[in-house]
Protein backbone atom coordinates (compact mmCIF):
# COMPACT_ATOMS: atom_id res chain seq x y z
CA UNK A 1 0.00 0.00 0.00
CA UNK A 2 1.67 3.36 -0.64
CA UNK A 3 2.17 5.82 2.31
CA UNK A 4 -0.63 8.42 0.85
CA UNK A 5 -3.55 5.94 1.03
CA UNK A 6 -2.38 4.54 3.91
CA UNK A 7 -2.44 7.87 5.76
CA UNK A 8 -6.05 8.43 4.54
CA UNK A 9 -7.23 5.04 6.20
CA UNK A 10 -5.17 6.25 8.86
CA UNK A 11 -7.02 9.27 9.51
CA UNK A 12 -10.29 7.51 8.99
CA UNK A 13 -9.44 5.34 11.55
CA UNK A 14 -8.55 8.11 14.38
CA UNK A 15 -12.57 9.33 13.71
CA UNK A 16 -13.12 6.46 15.80
CA UNK A 17 -11.21 8.11 18.60
CA UNK A 18 -13.39 11.30 17.89
CA UNK A 19 -16.20 9.08 18.18
CA UNK A 20 -15.53 7.31 21.67
CA UNK A 21 -14.73 10.54 23.25
CA UNK A 22 -18.44 11.32 22.66
CA UNK A 23 -19.40 8.67 24.43
CA UNK A 24 -17.23 9.66 27.10
CA UNK A 25 -18.80 13.14 26.80
CA UNK A 26 -22.10 12.41 26.85
CA UNK A 27 -21.33 9.78 29.92
CA UNK A 28 -20.42 12.63 31.39
CA UNK A 29 -23.37 14.97 31.25
CA UNK A 30 -25.59 12.48 31.40
CA UNK A 31 -23.97 11.24 34.63
CA UNK A 32 -24.61 14.61 35.79
CA UNK A 33 -28.13 15.27 34.65
CA UNK A 34 -29.05 12.11 36.58
CA UNK A 35 -27.53 12.80 39.97
CA UNK A 36 -28.51 16.28 39.16
CA UNK A 37 -32.18 15.24 39.37
CA UNK A 38 -31.96 12.82 42.68
CA UNK A 39 -30.37 16.17 44.55
CA UNK A 40 -31.01 19.49 42.41
CA UNK A 41 -30.10 20.72 45.76
CA UNK A 42 -25.85 19.40 44.90
CA UNK A 43 -25.80 19.73 41.31
CA UNK A 44 -24.74 23.67 41.63
CA UNK A 45 -22.00 23.01 43.58
CA UNK A 46 -20.31 20.47 41.43
CA UNK A 47 -20.23 22.30 38.25
CA UNK A 48 -16.74 22.88 38.25
CA UNK A 49 -16.14 18.96 39.01
CA UNK A 50 -18.85 18.69 36.04
CA UNK A 51 -16.49 20.53 33.67
CA UNK A 52 -13.22 19.52 34.62
CA UNK A 53 -14.22 15.74 33.64
CA UNK A 54 -15.80 17.27 30.60
CA UNK A 55 -12.18 18.66 29.55
CA UNK A 56 -10.17 15.59 30.59
CA UNK A 57 -12.89 13.28 27.60
CA UNK A 58 -12.81 15.77 25.66
CA UNK A 59 -9.23 16.09 25.17
CA UNK A 60 -8.72 12.49 24.37
CA UNK A 61 -11.27 12.61 21.62
CA UNK A 62 -9.47 16.26 20.21
CA UNK A 63 -6.12 13.93 20.26
CA UNK A 64 -7.24 12.04 17.48
CA UNK A 65 -8.45 14.46 15.72
CA UNK A 66 -4.71 16.23 15.70
CA UNK A 67 -3.37 12.33 14.80
CA UNK A 68 -5.83 12.64 11.83
CA UNK A 69 -4.89 16.53 10.63
CA UNK A 70 -1.34 15.32 10.91
CA UNK A 71 -1.58 12.24 9.03
CA UNK A 72 -3.62 14.19 6.43
CA UNK A 73 -1.74 17.67 6.11
CA UNK A 74 1.71 17.07 7.77
CA UNK A 75 2.07 13.49 6.87
CA UNK A 76 6.27 12.67 7.21
CA UNK A 77 5.66 9.47 5.05
CA UNK A 78 4.11 11.27 2.35
CA UNK B 1 -1.56 18.79 0.42
CA UNK B 2 -2.78 22.43 -1.46
CA UNK B 3 -6.66 22.38 -2.85
CA UNK B 4 -7.13 22.34 -6.37
CA UNK B 5 -8.38 25.44 -8.40
CA UNK B 6 -12.64 26.30 -7.20
CA UNK B 7 -12.37 24.47 -4.37
CA UNK B 8 -12.62 25.63 -1.09
CA UNK B 9 -9.31 24.69 1.36
CA UNK B 10 -10.60 24.50 5.06
CA UNK B 11 -7.32 25.19 5.67
CA UNK B 12 -6.84 28.31 4.52
CA UNK B 13 -8.73 30.26 7.02
CA UNK B 14 -5.31 29.57 9.26
CA UNK B 15 -2.44 31.06 7.23
CA UNK B 16 -0.54 34.15 8.61
CA UNK B 17 -0.23 36.43 6.21
CA UNK B 18 1.77 39.66 6.95
CA UNK B 19 -0.82 42.78 6.46
CA UNK B 20 2.26 45.23 6.59
CA UNK B 21 5.99 44.72 6.83
CA UNK B 22 7.63 42.93 5.47
CA UNK B 23 10.69 39.82 5.21
CA UNK B 24 13.05 42.00 5.51
CA UNK B 25 11.37 43.31 9.18
CA UNK B 26 13.38 40.93 11.37
CA UNK B 27 15.11 40.78 14.99
CA UNK B 28 17.29 39.12 15.54
CA UNK B 29 16.30 36.20 12.93
CA UNK B 30 12.84 36.70 13.62
CA UNK B 31 10.14 38.05 11.63
CA UNK B 32 8.13 40.77 12.97
CA UNK B 33 5.74 41.97 9.98
CA UNK B 34 2.45 43.06 11.36
CA UNK B 35 0.42 39.71 10.51
CA UNK B 36 -3.62 39.08 10.32
CA UNK B 37 -3.14 37.21 13.53
CA UNK B 38 -1.55 40.57 15.53
CA UNK B 39 -4.40 42.45 14.26
CA UNK B 40 -7.10 40.52 15.47
CA UNK B 41 -4.86 40.34 18.96
CA UNK B 42 -4.76 44.24 18.73
CA UNK B 43 -8.83 44.36 17.91
CA UNK B 44 -9.32 41.42 20.62
CA UNK B 45 -7.64 44.01 23.49
CA UNK B 46 -9.42 46.80 22.32
CA UNK B 47 -12.41 45.57 22.76
CA UNK B 48 -11.49 43.86 25.99
CA UNK B 49 -10.21 47.39 27.16
CA UNK B 50 -13.43 49.12 25.49
CA UNK B 51 -16.20 46.34 27.49
CA UNK B 52 -14.55 47.00 31.07
CA UNK B 53 -13.67 50.69 30.86
CA UNK B 54 -17.26 51.95 30.02
CA UNK B 55 -18.79 49.66 32.84
CA UNK B 56 -15.52 51.19 35.20
CA UNK B 57 -17.97 54.40 36.23
CA UNK B 58 -18.27 52.81 39.57
CA UNK B 59 -22.05 54.08 39.85
CA UNK B 60 -23.62 53.39 42.59
CA UNK B 61 -26.85 51.94 40.99
CA UNK B 62 -25.16 49.95 37.81
CA UNK B 63 -26.66 50.32 34.83
CA UNK B 64 -26.87 47.04 32.77
CA UNK B 65 -23.34 47.43 31.30
CA UNK B 66 -21.68 47.63 34.66
CA UNK B 67 -23.71 44.92 35.48
CA UNK B 68 -22.56 42.75 32.70
CA UNK B 69 -18.87 43.96 33.58
CA UNK B 70 -19.41 43.41 36.99
CA UNK B 71 -20.92 39.68 36.29
CA UNK B 72 -18.03 38.91 34.43
CA UNK B 73 -15.39 39.72 37.39
CA UNK B 74 -17.80 38.16 39.87
CA UNK B 75 -17.89 35.10 38.37
CA UNK B 76 -14.10 34.85 37.89
CA UNK B 77 -13.65 36.11 41.90
CA UNK B 78 -16.47 33.22 42.62
CA UNK B 79 -14.59 30.37 40.68
CA UNK B 80 -11.30 31.42 42.43
CA UNK B 81 -12.78 31.79 46.21
CA UNK B 82 -14.19 28.49 45.33
CA UNK B 83 -11.09 26.57 44.04
CA UNK B 84 -8.56 28.08 45.64
CA UNK B 85 -9.87 29.74 48.56
CA UNK B 86 -9.35 33.54 49.96
CA UNK B 87 -5.61 33.63 48.93
CA UNK B 88 -7.25 32.79 45.63
CA UNK B 89 -7.84 36.79 45.31
CA UNK B 90 -4.80 38.31 44.44
CA UNK B 91 -4.86 35.77 41.02
CA UNK B 92 -8.09 37.26 39.85
CA UNK B 93 -6.45 40.27 37.79
CA UNK B 94 -4.38 37.35 35.78
CA UNK B 95 -7.41 35.05 35.15
CA UNK B 96 -9.75 37.62 34.39
CA UNK B 97 -7.29 38.71 31.75
CA UNK B 98 -6.99 35.58 30.59
CA UNK B 99 -10.55 34.51 30.36
CA UNK B 100 -11.91 37.18 28.64
CA UNK B 101 -9.06 37.21 26.08
CA UNK B 102 -9.70 33.36 25.13
CA UNK B 103 -13.46 34.59 25.34
CA UNK B 104 -13.18 37.29 23.36
CA UNK B 105 -10.93 35.64 20.55
CA UNK B 106 -13.30 32.68 20.67
CA UNK B 107 -16.40 35.09 20.03
CA UNK B 108 -14.44 37.11 17.54
CA UNK B 109 -13.48 34.62 15.01
CA UNK B 110 -16.83 33.58 14.66
CA UNK B 111 -18.23 37.33 13.81
CA UNK B 112 -19.36 36.92 10.17
CA UNK B 113 -16.97 39.91 8.62
CA UNK B 114 -16.33 37.61 5.72
CA UNK B 115 -19.42 39.05 4.43
CA UNK B 116 -17.12 42.28 3.80
CA UNK B 117 -14.88 41.53 0.82
CA UNK B 118 -11.71 41.03 1.33
CA UNK B 119 -12.19 41.43 4.71
CA UNK B 120 -11.53 37.80 6.79
CA UNK B 121 -12.11 36.60 9.88
CA UNK B 122 -8.98 34.96 12.19
CA UNK B 123 -9.47 33.17 14.77
CA UNK B 124 -5.84 33.30 16.62
CA UNK B 125 -6.77 30.72 19.66
CA UNK B 126 -6.23 28.35 16.64
CA UNK B 127 -3.16 28.19 16.79
CA UNK B 128 -0.85 26.66 18.70
CA UNK B 129 1.93 29.03 19.23
CA UNK B 130 -0.65 31.43 20.68
CA UNK B 131 -2.25 28.98 23.00
CA UNK B 132 1.01 27.80 23.83
CA UNK B 133 2.05 31.07 24.86
CA UNK B 134 -1.09 31.32 27.29
CA UNK B 135 -0.24 27.92 28.61
CA UNK B 136 2.88 29.04 29.33
CA UNK B 137 2.80 31.64 31.24
CA UNK B 138 -0.22 29.90 33.67
CA UNK B 139 2.05 27.28 33.67
CA UNK B 140 5.14 29.48 35.06
CA UNK B 141 3.09 31.25 37.32
CA UNK B 142 1.93 27.92 38.94
CA UNK B 143 5.41 27.04 39.21
CA UNK B 144 6.72 30.04 40.68
CA UNK B 145 3.93 30.56 43.44
CA UNK B 146 5.09 26.92 44.80
CA UNK B 147 8.83 27.02 44.60
CA UNK B 148 8.17 30.58 45.91
CA UNK B 149 6.09 29.49 48.89
CA UNK B 150 7.10 25.94 49.71
CA UNK B 151 10.84 26.08 48.01
CA UNK B 152 11.71 22.57 47.85
CA UNK B 153 9.10 21.35 49.65
CA UNK B 154 7.12 22.07 46.46
CA UNK B 155 8.17 18.01 45.12
CA UNK B 156 6.00 16.63 47.69
CA UNK B 157 3.06 17.93 45.14
CA UNK B 158 4.23 14.90 43.79
CA UNK B 159 3.88 12.64 46.51
CA UNK B 160 0.33 12.21 47.36
CA UNK B 161 -0.70 11.80 51.48
CA UNK B 162 -0.23 7.82 52.44
CA UNK B 163 1.39 6.85 49.63
CA UNK B 164 3.20 3.24 51.08
CA UNK B 165 7.17 3.61 50.74
CA UNK B 166 7.19 0.82 48.25
CA UNK B 167 5.35 2.92 45.83
CA UNK B 168 6.68 6.45 46.26
CA UNK B 169 9.34 6.30 43.38
CA UNK B 170 6.95 5.01 40.81
CA UNK B 171 3.75 7.37 41.95
CA UNK B 172 6.89 10.20 41.97
CA UNK B 173 7.41 9.94 38.24
CA UNK B 174 3.60 9.27 37.25
CA UNK B 175 2.53 12.27 39.32
CA UNK B 176 5.70 14.28 37.76
CA UNK B 177 5.17 13.36 33.90
CA UNK B 178 1.01 14.35 34.80
CA UNK B 179 2.24 17.56 36.32
CA UNK B 180 4.59 18.08 33.18
CA UNK B 181 1.98 17.53 30.66
CA UNK B 182 -0.46 19.78 31.73
CA UNK B 183 0.78 22.69 30.12
CA UNK B 184 0.57 20.54 26.69
CA UNK B 185 -2.71 19.59 27.40
CA UNK B 186 -4.07 23.12 27.99
CA UNK B 187 -2.77 24.84 24.86
CA UNK B 188 -4.01 21.73 22.88
CA UNK B 189 -7.15 21.39 23.83
CA UNK B 190 -8.13 25.30 23.27
CA UNK B 191 -6.31 24.80 20.03
CA UNK B 192 -7.61 21.61 18.77
CA UNK B 193 -11.20 22.67 19.94
CA UNK B 194 -11.05 25.95 18.19
CA UNK B 195 -9.35 24.66 14.84
CA UNK B 196 -11.99 21.63 14.47
CA UNK B 197 -15.11 24.03 14.58
CA UNK B 198 -13.77 26.23 11.74
CA UNK B 199 -12.79 23.27 10.10
CA UNK B 200 -16.05 21.95 10.22
CA UNK B 201 -18.00 24.93 9.60
CA UNK B 202 -15.65 25.38 6.00
CA UNK B 203 -16.03 21.95 5.06
CA UNK B 204 -19.67 22.47 5.17
CA UNK B 205 -19.44 25.69 3.19
CA UNK B 206 -17.97 23.79 0.65
CA UNK B 207 -20.96 21.85 0.41
CA UNK B 208 -23.02 24.21 0.41
CA UNK B 209 -21.05 26.02 -2.28
CA UNK B 210 -20.47 22.77 -4.59
CA UNK B 211 -23.59 21.69 -3.72
CA UNK B 212 -25.46 24.94 -5.36
CA UNK B 213 -23.69 24.91 -8.31
CA UNK B 214 -24.17 21.08 -9.19
CA UNK B 215 -27.62 22.46 -10.67
CA UNK B 216 -31.59 22.19 -8.69
CA UNK B 217 -31.02 18.62 -7.26
CA UNK B 218 -27.97 18.66 -5.55
CA UNK B 219 -28.97 22.30 -4.65
CA UNK B 220 -32.13 20.66 -2.56
CA UNK B 221 -30.50 17.33 -1.96
CA UNK B 222 -26.73 18.50 -0.89
CA UNK B 223 -26.91 22.18 -0.09
CA UNK B 224 -29.76 22.85 1.86
CA UNK B 225 -29.38 20.30 4.84
CA UNK B 226 -25.84 21.43 4.87
CA UNK B 227 -26.59 25.06 5.23
CA UNK B 228 -28.71 24.06 8.10
CA UNK B 229 -26.58 22.25 9.55
CA UNK B 230 -23.97 24.68 9.40
CA UNK B 231 -26.30 27.36 11.17
CA UNK B 232 -26.61 24.56 14.18
CA UNK B 233 -22.61 24.12 13.93
CA UNK B 234 -22.54 27.48 14.40
CA UNK B 235 -24.94 28.17 17.67
CA UNK B 236 -22.40 25.33 18.76
CA UNK B 237 -19.38 26.98 17.99
CA UNK B 238 -20.82 29.98 20.11
CA UNK B 239 -21.13 27.22 23.06
CA UNK B 240 -17.77 25.68 22.80
CA UNK B 241 -16.24 28.85 22.43
CA UNK B 242 -17.92 30.01 26.04
CA UNK B 243 -16.83 26.37 27.74
CA UNK B 244 -13.46 26.61 26.36
CA UNK B 245 -12.81 29.82 28.10
CA UNK B 246 -14.22 28.49 31.04
CA UNK B 247 -12.37 25.34 30.87
CA UNK B 248 -9.03 26.74 30.49
CA UNK B 249 -9.58 29.63 33.24
CA UNK B 250 -11.19 27.15 35.03
CA UNK B 251 -7.99 24.59 34.86
CA UNK B 252 -6.01 27.57 35.73
CA UNK B 253 -7.47 27.79 38.83
CA UNK B 254 -7.41 24.39 39.75
CA UNK B 255 -3.21 23.97 39.06
CA UNK B 256 -2.84 27.69 40.72
CA UNK B 257 -4.30 25.70 43.48
CA UNK B 258 -2.09 22.79 43.78
CA UNK B 259 1.29 25.67 44.17
CA UNK B 260 -0.91 27.23 46.66
CA UNK B 261 -1.81 24.16 49.12
CA UNK B 262 0.24 21.34 47.43
CA UNK B 263 -2.23 18.23 48.29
Amino acid sequence: MDPVSAALIGAGLAAIGAGMAAIGVGNVFGSFLESALRNPGAADGQQGRLFIGFAAAELLGLLAFVVAMILIFANPAA
Amino acid sequence: MAAEEGKVDPMKQFQVEPLFGSESWEIAGFNIAFTNSALWMAITVVLIWGFVFVGMKRELVPGRWQMAVESFTGFIDDMLEANIGKEGRKYVPYVFSLFMFILFANLLGLVPVGIIPSVHAYTFTSHFTVTGVLAAISFSIVLIVGFWKHGIKFFTLFVPHGTPVVMIPAIFVIELFSFLIRPFSLALRLFVAMMAGHVLLKVLSSFVIDGMNGGIGTSLLVATPSFVLMIAISALEILVAGIQAYVFALLTSLYINDAEHLH
